[in-house]
């Protein structure tokens, strides 16, 4: 007993230790100037998520989230990065944003109130389950979320926009790893092919706006609206 | 069955329109494929006006007589904006292109491929998968005609639905948890109803309101509407009669799905909720509706009107509020879908989408003219049609149940919308031409789909059959548990 105990924390601690470092992540997203960089800690977020993942699958001893860890790491740390830089042109990643709708440090201060905001709203729900990863995860993966809106709506750039999106994916699969590790693998996979197909479709629609319209700055495109 | 091959007519008909076998290969095998689906989903859905469920794999794959009648829109429409289709692309799009009309074919297949998976799944996390696939596989028909402006619209487009779709995704989760929590039941709508009383009650209010945001954006509720009347009006015709007529149907339909759950936790207050954005979005849609230049907009600025509407009907709560709103859902589907054919037409007549542009059509071209008129009487609801009737019965449920402030704001942005709706088509049809334009002779196909989208619009607003009746009481009772 004292032994299960003893892995039981030490896996809580493994745990706690991916979520801090996802969390990080995240704010390292929505402060990246370079489209790059950008893209390679989205890449280091989605192996956090797989290893947490892994790490509850360890817990629950179960197959399905060893799957889905595996599927994770390799669509999203492998599949999606090849598939956005197959599809958009080099020069485009190694742009730096200057100008973003705000500045960093504010976009900082707010990403900070949005995380308190994560944990507000989450706090209701954490006396419900038992387990301590639902603490760590569920109030993560909800800032996760947040914060990968906030990067959608403050950068320009339309790359960055695309990798928000799918930090926000990941955001709510932080938290579904924890609060749902028995999902049926195969809503799991369509849900990971849909992630892929959503990378493949902007990347394609980026392309496109790129040729046709000679820019990918696509927070600046605003011929649509009421006068 | 019939509903696997519902699921697999579409799907084979996308893989048989990349064959290049002549220019009216595509057309036909969609027209054909359509055609199928509605006829299947017309007996899905006259078994389930039966009050039988109709299921193929339990569980998975199933639909009562909500989905059904969602199907049965999805078909209709789909089989109609097929056959406009044929006419509008060759014309407009893409003439002398053959490959992209295969490609429009396959895409638009695939597109009501996804449309009627959402109410045929009934396992929750697939049907937040067919949402998200509605989006992306209809991205590339908004940007269909590869302007910068449909290529924004696709982009805006894109980018707030997955964001929505992010955010609902964890309300599924959320809502898998509490099932887990209260003990194993199948993870379907009928299973989550049933389990709602066991669910705590602070986990239902966290997965409805990321639910409500989430699948929200995709219905276009104010206010994150932002991309509906882009993507709604850069689309080429047809497609836009799938996006405003049954797309964000479909979506609602989901969110609708969510009322008998919340049943079991009456201080969410989910009814107020669909109130308060109901409200706002047919209040917000109806005074931006009045400066509105582009007439294909002004519809997609009515489509979040009524979808506004038709999310205050479930909030008024009770059986005839509710028939209301499952009524209103046909017929907004139907109106709408015929909007866009009449714009469509007057687009192929006109060749500009500037309200400004078009002045006296009743003369220049009387088909597309006398369409446009019926389909801006028909959506802004005057007698006799089919929105008249839901509309009408919408303000009586709620004056029945005594919310007499929300239907009378109710009322007087109906009739905002009606004015707003009526007067600018009113001088596109009647007005003084300034120089008289060229005549441009319709085609047989759009001739073909105004009369036959003209048919329901009509006949439901002076006669609903029996078996439609009774599957619109049967949906409205599923809404209220």
């Amino acid at each position: 007993m004292a032994e299960l105990n003893m892995t039981l924390s030490v896996l809580t601690k493994l745990d706690a230790l991916a979520g801090g470092l996802f969390l990080l992540t995240a704010f390292g997203l929505v402060a990246m100037r370079q489209v790059l960089a950008s893209l390679n800690l989205f890449v280091l977020q989605s192996i956090l998520l797989a290893a947490s993942a892994f790490i509850l699958g360890h817990q629950h001893d179960s197959i399905h989230l060893y799957a889905v860890a595996g599927i994770t790491l390799a669509i999203k740390a492998v599949l999606i990065p090849w598939l956005l830089r197959r599809t958009i042109s080099q020069e485009i990643y190694a742009r730096r944003e200057i100008s973003q709708v705000l500045n960093i440090p504010t976009s900082l201060l707010l990403s900070v109130a949005l995380m308190i905001l994560a944990y507000f709203i989450a706090s209701p729900l954490l006396s419900l389950g038992h387990e301590p990863f639902i603490k760590v995860n569920l109030p993560i993966g909800l800032a996760g979320l947040l914060l990968g809106a906030y990067m959608v709506m403050v950068r320009r750039e339309a790359v960055p926009q695309v990798i928000g999106i799918l930090a926000m994916e990941n955001g709510a699969f932080f938290a579904g790893v924890a609060i749902a590790p028995d999902l049926p693998l195969i809503a799991e996979l369509a849900a990971a092919f849909d992630v892929l197909i959503i990378a493949l479709v902007m990347g394609l629609l980026t392309r496109r706006i790129h040729e046709r319209v000679g820019t990918t700055a696509v927070g600046r495109m605003t011929s649509l609206k009421e006068e | 069955m019939e509903l696997i091959y519902l699921l697999i007519t579409p799907a084979l008909a996308a893989g048989l329109c990349l064959i290049p076998a002549g220019k009216k290969w595509a057309p036909a095998v969609t027209i054909l494929g359509t055609l199928a689906t509605l006829i299947l989903s017309w007996g899905a859905a006259l078994r389930t006006a039966r009050g039988e469920e109709v299921v193929a794999l339990a569980n998975w794959i199933s639909c009562d007589s909500f989905g059904a009648l969602m199907a049965l829109l999805v078909a209709f429409v789909g089989f109609t904006a097929a056959i406009f289709s044929w006419g509008y692309m060759e014309r407009i799009v893409a003439p002398n292109n053959p490959g992209k009309i295969r490609r429009y074919y396959a895409r638009y297949n695939l597109f009501l491929l996804s449309m009627l998976a959402v109410p045929i799944f009934s396992q929750v996390a697939l049907v937040w998968i067919a949402v998200e696939l509605t989006t992306l596989l209809s991205v590339f028909l908004v940007s269909f005609e590869n302007t910068p402006e449909a290529l924004e619209a696709a982009w805006k487009y894109v980018v707030l639905t997955c964001m929505g779709a992010a955010f609902a995704l964890l309300g599924v989760l959320m809502l898998y948890w509490g099932m887990s929590v209260s003990g194993p039941a199948p993870f379907t709508w009928a299973g989550l109803t049933g389990a709602s009383t066991r669910v705590p009650p602070a986990l239902l209010q966290a997965a409805f309101l990321l639910i409500l945001i989430g699948f929200g954006t995709k219905a276009g509720l104010v206010p994150l509407h932002t991309w509906l009347p882009d993507a709604h009006s850069q689309a080429p015709s047809p497609v836009c009669a799938l996006l405003s007529g049954v797309e964000t149907t479909t979506i609602l339909y989901a969110i609708l799905r969510l009322l008998p759950i919340l049943k079991a936790a009456p201080a969410i207050h989910a009814e107020k909720w669909f109130l308060t954005f109901g409200l706002l979005s047919v209040g917000a849609a109806a005074f931006l509706l009045i400066q509105v230049k582009d007439y294909k907009r002004l519809f997609a600025f009515s489509t979040v009107e009524h979808m506004g509407i038709i999310l205050v009907a479930a909030g008024l709560g009770g059986s005839a509020a509710h028939y209301g709103a499952t009524l209103q859902m046909v017929s907004h589907a139907l109106s709408k879908s015929f909007c866009f054919f009449a714009a469509g037409s007057t687009l192929l007549a006109v060749r500009s989408r500037d309200i400004s542009a078009v002045r006296g059509l009743i003369r220049t071209s009387p088909v597309a003219a006398v369409a446009l008129l019926l389909g801006g009487l028909a959506i802004a609801g005057a007698p006799p049609f089919a929105v008249f009737l839901s509309e009408i019965s919408i303000l009586k449920a709620g004056l029945a149940s005594g919310q007499y402030l929300t239907t009378g704001l109710l009322a007087v942005f109906i009739v905002i919308a009606f004015c707003g709706i009526l007067f600018p088509i009113n001088r596109m049809v009647f007005g003084n031409p300034g120089e008289p334009s060229r005549n441009r002779v319709l085609g047989a196909t759009s001739v073909i789909t105004l009369v036959l989208a003209a048919i329901p619009i009509l006949l439901f607003g002076l006669y609903i059959p029996e078996p439609l009746h009774e599957l619109l009481r049967l949906a409205a009772v599923s809404l209220g548990r």
